[in-house]
């Protein structure tokens, strides 16, 4: 006969909490218990963590660093940038920082440095690149009092604007990059001021590349929809069919995918060449459909279809029918059954599909840059012509910060709106 | 018994295929009477779920017509049907509350908003959910979800309620209280209601009336109490409660009784379903009219029996003994004070009266 008795001894500590049967806290010995499996937990994880720490973290971190980093007048004119700090900003700086340039620059002849400096100064205010080259050249040559040597061979030496520009670019941080991202700049008297209307682009930019995002979120949602919800609703024979057929692009290669957009849909191209065999459009009516806004809309929402579809498609099969009978059932007809019932239901693969193609697209590069066009250019064109073309990585820093500020803006609007835990991705 | 006059549900040679070659629902005539409570009980694949989505307007029939209150209904759109019902994982939407829930039907109905407000809050209070009416499906039990469905399909009163196993996925003792309660709206409400079950015990004690389906053919019409106590055939037998059969020949038929010899043995029986001396036939007897070692001369059928098994139940006792060369011969001994003590391995006689043992189709 087996013998079971449990001693009803619910035993508790003077200060209340509960002990174990050894006589120890009950908390202590669960976390001793816990601490293995999550220490096994944490090391499996821990090659991931490091990858994205050093192919992720730290690359966008530097990328944003680099927006506000401001080394070189630092870095190459030390005694300039020391000497003017003292300066109140009113008429010219006195003959010691005139002194401490030269110093400078007769430190810095033969080396990159005067280059570079004259390049970010130059950002700042046009021609001072020729005026730092000029100064270094003839450095050695110059003779004291500085102050009225230097500004004889260069009027641009005389203007306190120049040397407000120095002295606001004297500290190892600044956020002139930010305030260029933002079409605005610093006039003689350091205000910021909005710059010249024709030089105004990267605000223009921003609201056009959300706009084409939120036109192309749009008409993937528009497309996709059916789409998933035929393949919800077919046999798994002809759901895989359909599904080969969404994935199809995933599988070329995008830039021959972008490249067939333009043969179909340039003025030459097959779409204009039916639509005037059919009579639809002259000849000399021809269409405009590629390097412009609509190539860029056309061809992104293709490539983008399938990141709708997808998601629509996880959550849609989870809907089980007897949801819409139930709706007949109780009087509606098929459409209310299908806009009260149905559709509401779809709303976590809608965020989620939306959410997805809408950060996609704000960042999308190549296809705007192969069939967009001037009009259809978005900003990561231009955040990779200052990167590779005009060498401001200051500028395209910042305009990726704050590309990604706004994705995680929306992240969390979205999250407080609607709610991450109801995104579902497949 | 409804005549055709007042059939309130007509099925009338409805018959169903879905792939052209093979029949599930053959040949079906039904008649169902207003305010009626009628469960069709089959197994799965027996055709009864058809039947009640033909009703609710899910499938069409493939010939045959289906008539509601005096009309045909084959071409109504389902949603003009006026038929509410319950679906086994109750299909609450689950991104509306309870109350907006129930408002659903009746706010399709284009239902005045304080009208939908009362009705509302009196369906609740019917399945004594008063409270839950601001929760979601999801925050509710399983009980409570099942209640919300019930009110659901009545909160519009509609002229007909279907109910598609709607108590399957409830554990037994909640299942057995719904029940009830299904039982006592249905009877406060005068609502006619087609219920599908695959549970006989809850066919036995829901119905008015039990339509056993098998193989897409109605092979029992009847009340719980003629299902079990006289059951037409074999399978009806069978399916419904638990049976002793033993198969044998017919050997003499007179006056409603005959003898079937079984194993070498007659036994006398009630002539229910047989095709004459010669053929072959099933008898069914009910566990609970064996007796065990009875007076003398008190049955005429008595045999030897060993028994081989014992199970103790609490309130009875099953006995599995070998009689007239089955050894599935089940008895149940109740636990009564002066009950017999069987041990494995005894040898007893046992007793029947011929009204207990039904002869019927091979």
């Amino acid at each position: 006969m087996a013998q079971a008795t449990i001693a009803q001894t619910d035993a508790v500590t003077s200060s209340g909490s509960m002990i174990t049967a050894s006589g120890e806290p009950l908390k202590v010995s669960l976390a001793r218990a816990e601490r293995r499996k999550r220490l096994t937990a944490f090391f499996l994880v821990v090659p991931l963590l490091i990858f994205i720490l050093i192919t992720f973290i730290i690359p966008i971190g530097d990328m944003a660093l680099n927006s506000v980093r401001n080394p070189e007048v630092v870095t190459y004119l030390p005694r300039t940038a020391d000497a003017i700090q003292e300066w109140d900003g009113q008429g010219l700086p006195d003959e010691v920082v005139f002194e401490a340039l030269v110093e400078d620059l007769r430190e810095g002849m033969g080396t990159p440095a005067i280059g570079r400096v004259g390049a970010r100064l130059n950002y700042e205010k046009s021609g001072m690149r020729s005026t730092m080259q000029r100064a270094g050249r003839a450095a050695r040559q110059l003779e004291p009092p500085y102050r009225e040597t230097l500004v004889e061979r260069d009027a641009t030496w005389g203007e306190p604007g120049t040397w407000r520009v120095i002295q606001r670019e004297s500290s190892p941080f600044t956020l002139s990059y930010f305030i260029a991202a933002l079409d605005r700049t610093y006039d003689d008297e350091g205000n910021i001021v909005q710059v010249r209307e024709d030089q105004r682009i990267y605000v223009q930019l921003f609201i056009r590349t959300f706009m084409l995002s939120l036109v192309i979120t749009a008409l993937t949602l528009l497309l996709g929809f059916p789409i998933a919800y035929l393949m919800a609703h077919q046999p798994a024979r002809i759901a895989n069919l359909l599904m080969i057929l969404v994935l199809l692009p995933f599988w070329t290669s995008l830039l021959v995918r972008t490249s067939s957009w333009i043969v179909m849909l340039q003025q030459q191209g097959v779409l204009n060449d039916l639509m005037v065999l059919v009579g639809l459009i002259g000849d000399d009516g021809r269409l405009l459909m590629v390097y412009n806004q609509t190539g860029t809309i056309v061809a992104m929402t293709h490539i983008l279809l399938p990141f709708m579809v997808l998601p629509l498609y996880s959550v849609m099969k989870t809907i089980p029918p007897s949801y819409m009978r139930a709706a007949r059932s109780l009087g509606a007809n098929q459409w209310t059954a299908f806009w009260r019932i149905y559709v509401p239901q779809t709303t976590a693969g809608i965020g989620a599909g939306g959410v997805l193609v809408f950060i996609i697209s704000i960042g999308y590069y190549i296809t705007p840059a192969l069939v967009g066009g001037q009009s259809g250019q978005m900003i990561s064109n231009f955040i990779a012509f200052h990167m590779q073309r005009s060498l401001n990585w200051g500028l395209a820093a910042a305009l990726g910060t704050i590309l990604l500020a706004a994705v995680i803006l929306l992240y969390y609007l979205y999250n407080r709106i609607i709610g991450v835990d109801r995104l579902k991705l497949g | 018994m409804p005549n055709s006059e007042q059939a309130f549900v007509r099925f009338a040679d409805v018959q169903k295929s879905y792939d052209g070659e093979t029949l599930v629902v053959k040949n079906l005539n039904l008649d169902i009477a207003r305010g009626e409570f009628l469960t069709m009980l089959g197994p799965s694949g027996s055709g009864k779920t058809t039947c009640l989505m033909m009703l609710a307007g899910f499938e069409t029939a493939t010939n045959g017509e289906i008539h509601l209150d005096g009309r045909e209904i084959n071409n109504v759109a389902p949603h003009k049907r006026d038929i509410g019902m319950v679906f086994q994982n109750y299909a609450l939407f689950p991104h509306m509350t309870v109350a907006e829930n129930l408002a659903f039907p009746l706010s399709v109905r284009r239902m005045a908003k304080a009208e939908i407000e009362e009705r509302v809050k009196k369906a609740l209070d019917m399945v004594q959910l008063g409270e839950m009416g601001n929760r979601r499906p999801a925050q509710l039990s399983g009980g409570q979800q099942q209640r919300v469905a019930l009110a659901r399909a009545l909160v519009f009163e509609p002229r007909l309620v279907l109910m598609d196993e709607p108590l399957g996925a409830l554990d037994k003792q909640l299942r057995e209280t719904m029940q009830y309660e299904i039982k006592h709206i249905h009877e406060n409400l005068q609502v006619t209601v087609v219920y599908v079950t695959h549970d006989q015990s809850e066919a036995l004690t829901m119905s008015d009336r039990v339509a056993v389906f098998n193989d897409g053919v109605v092979q029992q019409l009847a009340s719980p109490p003629m299902l079990y106590e006289k059951p037409d055939n074999a399978f009806v037998a069978q399916f419904i409660g638990e049976n002793n059969r033993f198969v044998g020949t017919v050997k003499e038929a007179v006056n409603g009784h005959c003898t079937v010899e079984v194993d070498g043995r007659p036994i006398q029986a009630l002539a229910v379903n047989i095709d004459g001396v010669g053929s072959k036939s099933t008898l069914s007897l009910r566990p609970e009219r064996v007796v065990v070692d009875p007076d003398e001369n008190r049955f005429p059928n008595v045999f030897d029996a060993k028994v081989l098994e014992l199970i103790y139940l609490g309130d009875h006792i099953r006995a599995r003994m070998a009689v007239c060369g089955t050894e599935e011969f089940i008895v149940k001994v109740p636990n009564a004070s002066d009950h017999p003590t069987l041990e494995r391995g005894n040898e007893v006689r046992v007793g029947w009266q011929v009204e207990d043992c039904r002869a019927l189709d091979a």
